[in-house]
């Protein structure tokens, strides 16, 4: 027993340190500073608070389930170890900071985060204000640990609320739909102050997200069972409805930054729709999927645009060549690759997406591709005296593109070639001992694959009117890859889900673009490690890695 | 046998075959107009052939941590490019540290072996926690999730040293004792150039010696023959598994340090591109083989820096130096295509995971 004790001490010192790691790392990248001024809470709490805490409170959480026999007393204990530690941690690189000059190395170990980490409180007395936040936080992590589950997760729905609803304060007053007088003199009264939510807003916002859950969540497993096939229908059809009504009024009752980022995020639904179906549906990992959205842009801007004087096509006459184009390159590619195993493949296909790239940005192809400078004047379509020339005009031939591409992925999912994709992608080998053509198979998802990168390619083209090649980099692929990862790989809700999470949101919080590849980064391997199958997984493909895992306990 | 051979090619083989000779005849077609035209003095030439020589080093270096990883986990550590970027970028403030109090230019040699002792030190303790952290709990997951894993992790390493050190570039402050040129006969070799292919020739050859002779060696390779067997031999793979990520991070931190003595300058996006040039070195040699990665990061290095003026240019390619990375990126994807298993390696591309 006393041995036990004492490991429970130890391990609840090294879950603090690595608390205190993590606090220490999100201070110095940047992250605690650049979001100091973010009010989630006015003169409570900040965005960059939150995000310095709430490791301390995950660590605890998971710390605690380590040791759920004991005691309250000991879990307490813990807890206030854990706090306490990771505290500490910041205390030293306050003092540390004091000492030397940490910004010859570190740029965001500057007095103003020193000053933030202790609140503001001068130094001999505000060494103690990081270990008691970070107790405050391992507290909190505590109450969470302690309540039954069904609470619990509507408790931390509610608290995801209040941060979302608080740190988009700005963007939320920007909705037309809001402007009416009486609504907002309620909000900005009320709910909202001068930066974030006030803390009856936050109370406020806090009981009504966290209730609705907490109902929903009772609700919600009744529901499924007891509802026939008929109502369900039905349902989905008034839903469909419901949504095409607010897909249609959006732009109308958004301002105009809202609808830059409607587009940008249907432009990467598009594209990730797309390349949905090559890792998702056939199970191959491309990474150099921008080139075949380079490729439609390209040709649309090679076909159409006055100042490369090369051709002088409309819109509407170079879609199909441009289509035409990115659907050949996916077919030209896929040719010589599509024999190679997955890994391999990833990395051919991002030489590829380079190489196109280095083309473009060539001088060997100037007078083609124009070089560094990209093509200008690209034409915007145009049917009859209706020109599609503003953002909001253009919103509708995006959505358009959307549904259809959404369509034409929905029902291949399902077809013979769907089903053949799938198989390929669970066993090759397998596959085509059941008569299925590997190269044939593969080259369809490369190819429609391409197809859909390549009107989002040139439906980007127009949008911009402009093209460059600074602008098809490695990491447009990976927000690809990311949003359909995030999203659930082979789920088409999962799609748009991925696209609103990853692009959307961080499109509405300029503050966050600096950050939004650190982000997306640890999303993907924490999505990985803790849940591959994303937010709204697909069913087969949940069983699937499920069933590895549980075949390798197993075993 | 005609016949067979008729069978046996399908239509895409064909496809690939031609595109393969076609690039074959433009590159010997380049090459002889070069040649015929003698744009170049023999001079440029051989100052060419250093740069080759210079950088294939370098790509050997971090091509031995893609081999080592592969070799033993069956996984591209995608990664890797971020061990080498992290040790250089946090040894640079030593460095300017050492400038600063004037140490670096009294006393050069100890200056560069602390330099690069911090910087092999940095580069190990991020691919030990990428190891620990990220990859040992998917050593038996599905084969991409390992993958996306890695590039994930590695925007992750990115952006927190950017995060940390800043956006800008970061300056290595010059040896004046590497400054200036050796004569060797009549060439005139930059010391930096000299001292960069020796040092990571030398380098490759004690690393060879610890895979091919020592015992933890010969424990590495048996863990990538079997796993499961070299467990039952009473080889702790897990000890080796973190052996191997060191060896790859030190070799890769070393590398970094070289690196910045050529181009002087670091930043946070400096591994992604040589990254990729030693992911395709090691793939040109044959991947999970070391003498592979020194073969292939040589020879990549010499196709890329001699091939941009010996065939580009013959063939009227204007700022062919533009392209020499494409070129390095066509090198994989012909290799991949045409000699799966490199030039000395076993065939791995198109067996299953």
């Amino acid at each position: 027993m006393k041995t036990d004790t004492a490991s429970i001490w130890k391990q609840s010192v090294s879950s603090g340190l690595i608390a205190g790691a993590i606090c220490l790392l999100v201070s110095l990248v940047g992250l605690v500073e650049s979001f100091g001024d973010t009010y989630i809470i006015r003169g409570l709490l900040t965005l960059g608070d939150f995000i310095l805490l709430i490791p301390i409170v995950l660590i605890t959480y998971t710390a605690l389930s380590r040791f759920s026999e004991s005691s309250r007393t000991t879990l307490l204990g813990v807890s206030a170890v854990v706090g306490l530690v990771a505290g500490f941690i910041l205390t030293l690189l306050v003092l540390l900071g004091q000492a030397v000059d940490l910004r010859v190395m570190f740029v965001n170990a500057s007095p103003a985060l020193f000053s933030q980490l202790m609140r503001g409180v001068p130094l001999p007395l505000g060494a103690l204000i990081p270990p008691l936040q970070g107790l405050i936080a391992a507290i909190l992590g505590l109450g969470i640990y302690l309540i039954p589950a069904r609470p619990r997760s509507a408790v931390i729905q509610g608290i995801l609320w209040v941060v979302l609803i608080g740190t988009l304060r700005d963007q939320i007053l920007l909705i037309d739909l809001l402007k009416p007088r009486p609504i907002a003199a309620i909000l900005k009264s009320v709910i909202f102050s001068s930066s974030g939510l006030t803390p009856i807003g936050a109370l406020l916002v806090f009981a009504i997200t966290a209730g609705l859950s907490y109902y929903l969540s009772g609700r919600k497993k009744r529901v499924a069972v007891s509802q026939p096939t008929k109502t369900q229908k039905r349902n989905r059809i008034i839903l469909f409805f419901v949504l095409a009504v607010i897909l249609y009024m959006l732009p109308k009752s958004l301002g105009i930054f809202y609808i830059e980022i409607l587009d940008t995020t249907g432009l990467f639904i598009m594209m990730g729709l797309g390349l949905n179906i090559v890792v998702g549906f056939a199970g191959l990992l491309d990474l150099g999927y921008v080139a075949f959205y380079a490729i439609g842009a390209y040709t649309m801007g090679v076909l159409t645009s006055p100042g490369l004087g090369l051709y002088s096509l409309t819109f509407w006459q170079a879609l199909p060549i441009a289509l035409l184009a990115a659907w050949l390159a996916g077919i030209l590619l896929g040719l010589p690759v599509l024999r190679m195993r997955g890994d391999y493949l990833a990395i051919v296909t991002l030489g590829f997406g380079e190489i196109v790239r280095l083309l473009v940005l060539s001088d060997w192809l100037k007078a083609y591709l124009g070089g560094t400078q990209g093509i200008q004047s690209i034409a915007q379509p145009q049917i009859g005296p209706l020109k599609f020339d503003t953002l909001q005009q253009l919103y509708y031939l995006i959505l358009i593109g959307i549904v259809i591409v959404a369509f034409i992925a929905w029902r291949l999912k399902d077809s013979h070639l769907g089903r053949s994709w799938m198989a390929v992608r669970e066993d090759e080998d397998v596959a085509q001992a059941m008569g299925i053509n590997l190269v044939f198979t593969k080259l369809m998802a490369f190819s429609t694959g391409a197809l859909f990168a390549g009107l989002a390619g040139t439906l980007g083209a127009a949008k911009l009117t402009s093209v460059y090649p600074h602008s098809m980099t490695f990491i447009v692929s990976i927000n690809v890859l990311v949003l359909i990862i995030i999203g659930g790989m082979g789920s088409i809700p999962g799609v748009f889900v991925g696209a609103l999470v990853l692009i959307g949101l961080p499109g509405l919080l300029t503050e966050f673009q600096e950050y939004r590849l650190w982000f997306y980064g640890l999303a993907l391997v924490f999505m990985m490690l803790n849940r591959p199958e994303g937010l709204w997984p697909e069913a087969r493909r949940k069983r699937e890695l499920h069933e590895e895992i549980t075949e390798l306990v197993a075993e | 046998m005609l016949k067979r051979w008729r069978q046996r090619v399908t239509f895409s083989d064909i496809v690939v075959w031609a595109i393969g000779i076609a690039i074959g005849i433009a590159v010997v077609y380049g090459t002889i107009v070069t040649w015929r035209r003698a744009d170049y003095t023999a001079e440029q030439w051989i100052n060419l052939t250093l740069d080759g020589l210079k950088l294939g080093g370098i790509y050997s270096l971090i091509a031995l941590g893609y081999t080592l990883v592969y070799g033993i986990l069956r996984m591209i550590n995608f990664a890797h490019s971020e061990v080498f970027m992290s040790g250089p970028f946090t040894a640079v403030f030593l460095a300017k540290y050492l400038d600063s109090i004037g140490f670096y230019n009294s006393h050069p040699l100890i200056s560069l072996i602390l330099v690069t002792l911090l910087s092999a030190a940095v580069s190990i303790t991020v691919a030990l926690l990428l190891e620990r952290i990220a990859y040992r709990r998917l050593r038996y997951a599905p084969r991409l999730v390992p993958l996306i894993t890695a590039i994930g992790a590695s925007f992750f390493l990115q952006y927190t040293f950017r995060g940390m050190y800043g956006n800008d570039p970061e300056t290595y402050p010059t040896l004046d004792i590497l400054k200036g040129t050796w004569t060797i006969g009549s060439i005139a070799i930059p010391k930096t150039d000299l001292v960069v292919i020796v040092s990571a020739f030398v380098l490759m050859l004690i690393l060879y010696t610890i895979v091919q002779t020592t015992k933890t060696g010969k424990a590495m390779r048996s863990v990538s023959e079997d796993k499961e067997a070299a467990a039952l031999m009473g080889i702790n793979v897990d000890r080796i598994i973190v052996f191997t990520f060191s060896l790859g991070g030190a070799s890769a931190g070393i590398a970094g340090i070289l690196y910045a003595l050529i181009f002087q300058q670091v930043h946070f996006y400096m591994g992604f591109i040589p990254g990729l040039k030693a992911f395709t070195a090691a793939v040109l040699g044959g991947i999970g083989n070391v003498v592979g990665a020194w073969l292939g990061g040589t020879l990549l290095g010499l196709i890329e820096s001699l091939g941009p003026n010996l065939f580009l240019s013959g063939l009227g390619i204007p700022a062919a130096n533009q392209l020499k990375d494409g070129i390095a990126f066509a090198i994989l994807v012909f290799i991949l295509i045409f000699r799966p298993t490199g030039l000395l390696g076993e065939r791995v591309s198109k067996t299953k995971a």
